[in-house]
């Protein structure tokens, strides 16, 4: 099986900091078509090609663009660049390889929806990065891509480089668009959704980095085409972060319909060193755990839903047989503890309490009673937290639950003898 | 209109309301812990959480409009497993020593806890104890109790616009407070307590003071009286259990001197009295150029805030000692003097509907001879309620009596003061009558009262048309102060109140002080003004003959020395 390079067919072909490479491969030419076409014929073609989210919550993008779309007044464009998701780097390498490419989406999404501000918010420790977009910028302002009259037509843009204080929940849209405003990166309730009130409490697109490039794609080969790639759930293209126990941990770019093992072994050369795959985490810290017999799923988001999860992002994160289960739980749901913003009780309060459990789970001390604890806990916050960060923190948890119940088991016995024992 | 269906019970309601409210139009409870009408909707709690049919996960009732066709269960399993275990959660990282809690059955979080029937907590205490912000005279901040409901900071932030009460750091370790976890002495704070009023729980509460006053009231050596505010009568009987919230004054007055008051004396008395200074100030800047517009004096909050924050204009603030302060001094001067006693055997307690009412009797300008603070102690309206609670005080059995005298004998206008746009009310009804020599036609100016945000009137004096506001609230009287600052006031008078709705709505009143409360503690200080034989302070006889016997004449020499004060700027 190969890769399907479409955002990433430019990777290492142009030079990241010359505007005129991107131009001499046709680079802001799809633009050009775009302002040929009226804001309804663009959000036609992205509705068309059933284009979802990429930064995790697959919303169809064309309902956003088309709720933007009708509001009148300042409005703002905004592209989360945060990638806080362990295990995932997806955006990085779009932003460091073809800067131009995220650019054009932007630009192209302002011109559909009407936006004339808009914002990249990359996460503090993309230095790089910032460097480059910061670059790619000033380079398209010169050459007449940002700024006023836009390709000699009456469309006004400007983009600007915010960067994150280092919070992974600022990756989630409100809080990060609370976090522009300079307050401290909190969520706030819905609705309103951004795209009625978002920043400054204006109409606000926010999209994600991938989302944003591959819109110049769309528009290139029109909706209907690029409609055809990927499998009958999605659509399109997907960028893989790949890491973990493999042979060749990195970025892969391939279609909607691709089975995880085919990412695993074919492109990622299987498990290094003879180990055996015992666990795949998909998605990121927020994802399902699964094992090894459901790998022939393909990266379809839409088939994940049975874990009541998602692909998230992208991420492919490959566990060996040497690793303990509550180890990495435990690891985990001290991520979240730390990472919650404290806003809503569940979140704030549950994440500790499951730490405690699951330390009790690590040390082989723990009671059946503290597993039903721990399922029902895991269980709450995942229904009832505000924003998504508490709705996917537990999904480790719910998942390992149903797909490694033994291991469950067998610690809660363990513990029983040891009880015994002493 | 729209159609729902709620545990299979069909409802139908207008458009726009959210889950809750259609909810409780049908009289379907959903428990609520976060939620206060009035504020801001946080749903940070998730206590209301709902199941609907097709949506994923539960949404809160609080947050969620309701929408056509849509099947909500609140009563679910589900649903009840969940707030029973985010109520388990929320109450393993509180202090939950509820017997020796103030707010011990009077606590939003235990009755849901006893609700939600929680016996016993699956979760073991992860509460990280923080020392108490014990700093100042009104309030006293137990962050070991705060459940981070975001009330308290919604009111400093939204409603007060002070900005002093904040949310900070992540996660577990979240805290809400002053910046940097500073005592509130530190802040520019009011101490309007109105983040008390709304708190949950017990941790922003009023500094108890009970005790002192106990201990006074069985010292046989002191004289211990006690002034009672025009606003705490209005509101005191929703915390007695008395189905009417009324009480009248006789009873009041009968319960106090149950506690053991040697006197008991009514601050209306001092509010006629502040009318007759401060109408007489007004018309000598109106008659001799002096600094308008002239704002009124009497709450605390109001000027903490400007001394704090818009010292610039504090020439513009009636130098009149608050009706509290000036009852201190008399009680101090005149009172000792007619019946020679020491000034220093004599206890002063006042009951206000006010936490900074507390900070105000400690001010250094408020202490005189001997260097004894005028006022001794001040209780809210809550800490009396507990007084009488500690005595076993029955309202229904009690008899009436009336204050006693020299301070007890009050007009209607005085009992106004309770309510924003009162003062302006009583002191229109002094100065028309006063400068234009005639008997007003209406006494009652309709325009001032209620509960909107800025009022206004006009008003004839002399011939010249002079136009006067009530701000309600801190956030409004930031607007009309920026207006004077700018030059551009069309003001000649201004009243200021610190908390929505007056005194009525102060940070000492009872719990649960919604508009609803508000509207019904203003129709009981209009009703007590109709009441009155006497509804306007300058025909009050008692007034007139303090000036004979000891005052001389409103702003005399001997009137400003005992009877007005002067502002600073403070940080
Ligand atoms: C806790 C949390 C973290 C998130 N982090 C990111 C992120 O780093 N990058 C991202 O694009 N979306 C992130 N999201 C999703 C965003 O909220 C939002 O759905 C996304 O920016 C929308 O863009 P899309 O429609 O193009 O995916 C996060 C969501 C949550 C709840
Ligand atoms: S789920 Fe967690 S991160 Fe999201 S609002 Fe609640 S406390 Fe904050
Ligand atoms: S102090 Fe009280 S009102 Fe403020 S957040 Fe804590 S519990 Fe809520």
């Amino acid at each position: 099986m190969k890769e399907h390079k479409l955002l990433t067919k430019r990777f290492g072909e142009i030079d990241p900091f010359s505007i005129e490479d991107f131009v001499n491969v046709g680079g802001y030419e799809t633009l050009k078509k775009a302002m040929k076409m009226t804001s309804e014929e663009i959000i036609y073609e992205v509705e068309a090609s059933r284009i979802t989210g990429r930064g995790g919550a697959n919303f169809p993008t064309y309902m956003k663009m088309r709720a933007m779309s009708k509001e009148t007044g300042d409005m703002y464009l905004v592209c989360n660049a945060d990638e806080g998701e362990p295990g995932n780097f997806k955006d990085k390498h779009l932003m460091e390889k073809d800067p131009h490419q995220l650019i054009e989406g932007m630009l192209i999404s302002a011109y559909a929806v009407g936006a004339n501000r808009g914002y990249i918010y990359i996460r503090g420790e993309y230095q790089s990065a910032v460097y480059l977009l910061e670059h790619a910028i000033n380079e398209a302002r010169k050459h007449g891509y940002l700024g006023q009259d836009i390709c000699g037509k009456d469309f006004h843009f400007d983009l600007e480089v915010r960067q994150g204080a280092g919070a992974y929940v600022c990756g989630e849209e409100f809080a990060l668009l609370e976090s522009i405003e300079g307050k401290p990166g909190r969520t706030r309730v819905k609705p309103p959704f951004p795209t009625e009130a978002g920043l400054f409490m204006k109409p606000t697109l926010i999209n994600n980095v991938e989302t944003f490039s591959t819109l110049p794609h769309i528009i290139e080969m029109s909706g209907e085409e690029y409609g055809k790639l990927g499998s009958s759930f999605a659509s399109g293209t997907k960028l893989i972060s790949l890491s973990g126990n493999v042979k060749h941990k990195g970025l892969y770019e391939v279609e909607y319909g691709t089975t995880i093992r085919q990412v695993i072994e074919e492109l990622g050369g299987g498990v290094s060193n003879g180990q055996k795959i015992n666990m795949v985490q998909l998605g990121g810290a927020c994802g399902p755990i699964i094992p090894e017999h459901l790998l022939d799923m393909d990266i379809d988001n839409e088939r994940f839903e049975i874990f009541n999860s998602k692909m998230g992002a992208g991420a492919i994160i490959v566990i060996d047989d040497r690793f303990d289960l509550f180890e990495i739980l435990l690891r985990t749901m001290t991520f979240f503890a730390h990472e919650s913003c404290g806003k809503c009780a569940p979140c704030r309060e549950g994440h500790i309490q499951i730490v405690k459990l699951l330390q009790k789970f690590y040390d082989t001390k723990v009671t059946y009673k503290d597993y039903e604890s721990l399922v029902s806990l895991a269980n709450v916050i995942h229904e009832t937290a505000l924003c998504g960060l508490g709705q996917t923190s537990t999904t480790s948890i719910l998942a390992t639950v149903e797909f490694f119940q033994y291991y469950y088991q067998q610690r809660i016995r363990q513990s029983e003898r040891r009880e015994w024992a002493l | 209109m729209m159609n729902a269906m709620i545990n299979n019970v069909s409802v139908e309601v207008e458009d726009g309301l959210t889950i809750l409210e259609a909810a409780r139009k049908y009289n379907i409870n959903i428990p609520t812990l976060c939620h206060y009408p009035e504020l801001h909707i946080n749903s940070d709690c998730r206590i209301c959480s709902v199941e609907i049919d097709g949506r994923k996960g539960l949404k809160t009732a609080c947050s969620t409009p309701i929408k056509d066709g849509m099947n909500i269960i609140t009563n679910s399993p589900r649903v009840l497993n969940a707030r029973k275990t985010i109520t388990e959660l929320i109450l393993a990282n509180h202090d939950a020593n509820c017997t020796a809690c103030t707010r011990n059955l009077n606590c939003e979080l235990q009755s849901l806890a006893k609700n939600l029937g929680i016996d016993i907590n699956r979760f073991p205490s992860v509460l990280e104890r923080k020392p108490l912000d014990l700093l100042n005279p009104s309030l006293v901040r137990n962050s070991n109790r705060c459940i981070k409901c975001g009330r308290c900071v919604d009111v400093c932030k939204n409603v007060q616009a002070m900005h002093v009460l904040e949310t900070m750091h992540r996660g577990h370790e979240m805290t809400v407070g002053p910046a940097f976890d500073e005592p509130l002495n530190d802040q520019t704070c009011t101490f309007c307590g109105q983040c008390a009023n709304v708190c949950p729980v017990g941790a922003i509460m009023e500094k108890d003071n009970t005790d002192v006053v106990w201990e006074k009231l069985h010292d046989p050596s002191v004289y211990v009286m006690v002034q009672i505010a025009p606003a705490v009568r209005v509101a005191i009987g929703e915390t007695l259990d008395h189905e009417n919230g009324l009480i009248s004054n006789g009873k009041l007055v009968s319960a106090l001197r149950h506690l053991g008051f040697d006197h008991i004396y009514d601050t209306n008395f001092t509010a006629d009295l502040t009318i007759m200074e401060e109408g007489t100030e007004l018309i000598d800047r109106i008659m001799n150029g002096g600094v308008l517009p002239m704002m009124t004096s009497c709450c605390p909050g109001w000027i903490n805030f400007a001394e704090q924050r818009h010292p610039n204009i504090i020439d513009h603030i009636s130098s009149c000692k608050s009706p509290q302060q000036m009852f201190g001094t008399l009680a101090k001067t005149y009172y000792a003097d007619k019946s020679n006693i020491d000034s220093r055997d004599i206890y002063v307690v006042s009951v206000m509907p006010c936490t900074a009412k507390k900070y105000e009797a400690t001010r250094k300008e408020f202490r005189s001879f001997y260097d004894i603070p005028d006022v001794d102690i001040v209780l809210t309206t809550r800490e009396l309620s507990k007084m009488f609670r500690q005595m076993g005080v029955d309202f229904d059995l009690i008899k009436e009596e009336p204050f006693d005298n020299p301070f007890g004998i009050t007009t209607g206008a005085a009992q106004l003061f309770g309510a924003s746009g009162g003062v302006m009310e009583a002191a229109l009804r002094t100065v028309y009558e006063i400068v234009n020599k005639k008997p007003l036609v209406d006494i009652n100016f309709e325009s001032v009262r209620g509960l909107q945000g800025i009022k206004e009137a006009t008003v004839d004096l002399g011939g010249k048309e002079i136009k006067v506001a009530v701000s309600n609230g801190l956030a409004n009287t930031k607007t009309l102060v920026e207006q004077i600052e700018a030059g551009t006031s069309p003001y000649t008078f201004i009243e200021i109140m610190a908390c929505p709705g007056g005194c009525i709505g102060g940070g000492g009143q009872p719990y649960g002080t919604t508009n609803d409360v508000r509207e019904a503690r203003l129709a009981s200080t209009y009703f007590i003004d109709e009441e009155m034989v006497c509804r306007k302070s300058h025909e009050n006889e008692m007034i007139l003959a303090l000036y004979e016997d000891y005052l001389d004449e409103p702003n005399s020499e001997q009137a400003h020395h005992l009877l007005h004060t002067y502002y600073e700027a403070r940080k």
